[in-house]
């Protein structure tokens, strides 16, 4: 493929980059990332991965943008309340940049559509608002080895993480298996300040062009704790656990399942 | 002392505090410390059977203690404990 002059002129500051140049660029216009969720962590991530020229962007979302999604999913605009997420989602990022291709899902995440929609994809990003949707992800980027960028806000603080499978650390080397309903807040009752989104979106997005460029040093057997009260970055150690159910020397998960109802316990459907 | 860095969701439990300080030979007596002046914490981090819940790990000095000897991981003055528990709003 060869770059148009406009899209030379679009990627100069890329291809201004020692470490990206046109050769990087070609590869970013020959990626394809996935978006699981287009909410919170979705929208920034989805915004500069189009802003960046990545061929396709994949998102899988069920929801249709609520009012209370405006604080923070900046990919949805007022008018749009009531509209498909994905669908709303297609529109902002070719209207930011018509070189990318969008493919839209809309349907919720399962054991069931999870491996035959990741096996199109380079680079998974979570962006999903409930923890056996998180498990889901982790799970089926193990079975189809595909390198997975993990993110979670809550309240003032959020985390990002990069898991390559088989490589370094999964989310189940780290946390075993998703807290019972109503023990850990992940509903929209606990909050998030909005901006919190858009630091980790936007961290998980270069984390992705990271991947897909094959420059620098993954976040990963990291966990990057951001606590937005105190402008405080905490790096935390993680290890492959050789005991981990899923990517361990015993691995007694060998296939996909939906780990719970993702919104038992919750006193209403949250919306990230 | 031991400094213990106090997660967003256990806050309400130290008043908001991100940080503590208590005394503590081991992981498992900072637990029992910690439950004494901030009642309640014990059942946010053990299970039924006292053993840590399977989504909150703990940290000595930036190390998972699953890797040292878990809630036996002895504690010295000026250590500093984190308490992660998993998040999941995205």
């Amino acid at each position: 493929m060869e770059f148009t002059e406009e899209q030379i002129n679009r990627y100069s500051r890329h291809i201004l980059l020692p470490e990206v140049g046109g050769k990087g660029q070609k590869k970013i216009a020959k990626s394809r990332i996935l978006l699981v969720g287009a909410g919170g962590l979705g929208s920034p991530a989805a915004l500069y991965l189009a802003a960046a020229g990545v061929g396709t962007i994949g998102l899988i979302d069920s929801d249709v943008v609520d009012l209370t999604n405006l604080q923070r999913q900046v990919l949805h605009h007022t008018p749009d309340v009531g509209r498909p997420k994905v669908l709303s989602g297609k529109e902002k990022i070719q209207a930011l940049n018509p070189d990318v291709l969008v493919s839209m899902y809309e349907e919720r995440l399962t054991a069931g559509n999870a491996l035959k929609i990741f096996g199109d994809y380079d680079v998974v990003i979570d962006g999903v608002d409930n923890f056996p949707a998180k498990f889901l992800i982790n799970d089926a980027c193990f079975f189809a080895g595909k390198p997975l960028v993990h993110g979670g806000i809550l309240r003032f603080e959020g985390r990002v993480t990069t898991i390559i499978p088989k490589k370094s650390a999964c989310y189940r080397c780290l946390f075993k298996a998703p807290p019972p309903p109503g023990l850990v807040a992940s509903c929209q009752e606990a909050g998030v300040i909005g901006v919190l989104a858009g630091i980790i979106g936007t961290i998980q997005a270069t984390e992705a062009l990271k991947l897909v460029l094959g420059i620098g040093r993954p976040l990963t057997d990291r966990l990057l704790d951001f606590d937005a009260r105190k402008t405080q970055f905490r790096e935390i150690k993680v290890r492959r656990n050789p005991n981990c159910a899923l990517c361990g020397e015993h691995p007694t998960i060998t296939e996909l399942f939906d780990d719970g109802d993702p919104y038992a316990g919750c006193a209403m459907r949250p919306s990230a | 002392m031991i400094k213990v860095r106090i997660p967003t969701p256990l806050r309400p439990l130290t008043k908001g505090q991100g940080e503590v300080e208590t005394k503590a030979g081991s992981v498992v007596e900072m637990i029992e410390a910690l439950n004494s002046t901030h009642p309640g914490i014990k059942d946010r981090l053990c299970d039924e059977t006292g053993e840590l819940r399977r989504f909150v790990n703990i940290y000595v000095n930036e190390e998972d203690i699953r890797f040292l000897t878990g809630k036996d991981t002895p504690l010295k003055d000026g250590d500093e404990v984190s308490i992660v528990p998993a998040i999941a709003g995205g």
